[in-house]
């Protein structure tokens, strides 16, 4: 799953998956500016049948937070 | 048809503008979703709608001040959908009162229903919108809330901070092809137009250049123009509708 994740992150935000780590954070590549965000999270909504709340389309600060975040939703990354 | 394999979500669909709205839009083949406080003051709208389209929309009751319930409803909708092209917010309360005698419930309940619930609504259907990068999102406003009038502080408050909303989030949004518009009606026939009295009622027509009330109908016309493609390069207006009425 974390494979799926890792596409997803890639396609919404238009980046190589080899960029997708760990230690990828918001605003830390011009990409994932807050604009991208809503990309990635309405990207992430479609892929896993999800709605994410608000507080946590806050929160989802890096890849690694992402991962936590969509455990919540019962995605097992 | 205009809207053929679109999917339209009305807000305040049980009468007035949001039902007119709701059978204009499935009339032009959008299949609509149908929004009130209940589920059981929706059936005469969707009834009318399955009668002349032969297609049952889907209703949800829910207090759409609420953010937890809104949720819920969006959840609800991505089990049956995986799109959604069109959000109209029509829900709104107006209660009357001259500034010294406004209570904080009015205040509270008046923004909650006119503006939190556009605002959560707005937030959940862009996301769907996102995923296609097309969508048009169109706020009910008012005339009250570009030119304020007596009596309606808390009203034309709730409705000029829609113009904001819309304003702003047409600028979020535009990266994304998702338009954002609002229409302000004027003097509109609909329940709370017949409470008046036939004094009050004449003094509001001679306010109007054209000098007669608009239809729910008259203002459903323009947010189907705000809809469909024939406004595809339309976003961030709020267009009167209020057959030239002088506040």
């Amino acid at each position: 799953m974390e494979e799926k994740l890792r596409e997803v992150f890639a396609r919404a935000l238009d980046i190589p998956e080899e960029m997708v780590k760990d230690e990828l954070e918001f605003n830390s590549i011009p990409q994932w500016d807050s604009i991208g965000h809503l990309g990635l999270i309405a990207a992430l909504d479609e892929a896993f049948g999800i709605m994410i709340e608000t507080e946590d389309v806050i929160d989802m600060s890096s890849f690694k937070k992402a991962k936590e975040i969509l455990a919540k939703y019962g995605v097992q990354v | 048809m205009l809207l053929q394999d679109k999917i339209a979500w009305v807000t305040g669909a049980s009468r007035g503008i949001g039902r007119a709205t709701a059978v204009e839009l499935a009339s032009q083949g959008a299949t609509v979703v149908l929004s009130a406080t209940s589920e059981k003051s929706l059936q005469d709208t969707a009834e009318e709608i399955e009668l002349k389209t032969g297609k049952a929309p889907m209703i949800m009751g829910y207090d759409v001040s609420d953010p937890v319930s809104v949720k819920q409803a969006f959840s609800l909708f991505q089990a049956h959908y995986k799109q959604l092209d069109i959000l109209v917010n029509n829900a709104g309360v107006m209660m009357d009162a001259l500034l010294p005698m406004v209570s904080e419930e009015q205040l509270n309940r008046t923004m909650a229903v006119n503006l939190n619930a556009v605002i959560y609504h707005m937030q959940y259907a862009s996301r769907f919108m996102m995923r296609r990068k097309s969508g048009s999102i169109i706020n009910v406003s008012s005339i009250m809330g570009r030119f304020g009038n007596v009596g309606q502080v808390v009203y034309a408050a709730s409705k000029a901070a829609i113009i904001g909303a819309t304003l702003s989030a047409s600028k979020e949004l535009a990266p994304f092809q998702i338009r954002v518009n609002a229409v302000a009606p004027g003097f509109i026939e609909t329940d709370m137009t017949k409470q008046l009295s036939q004094q009050k009622f004449e003094e509001k027509l001679n306010t109007i250049k054209m000098g007669r009330a608009g239809t729910p109908e008259e203002v459903a016309k323009v947010i189907l123009f705000l809809s469909c493609d024939w406004s595809s390069y339309v976003t961030g207006q709020v267009i009167g509708v209020d057959g030239g009425m002088i506040v």
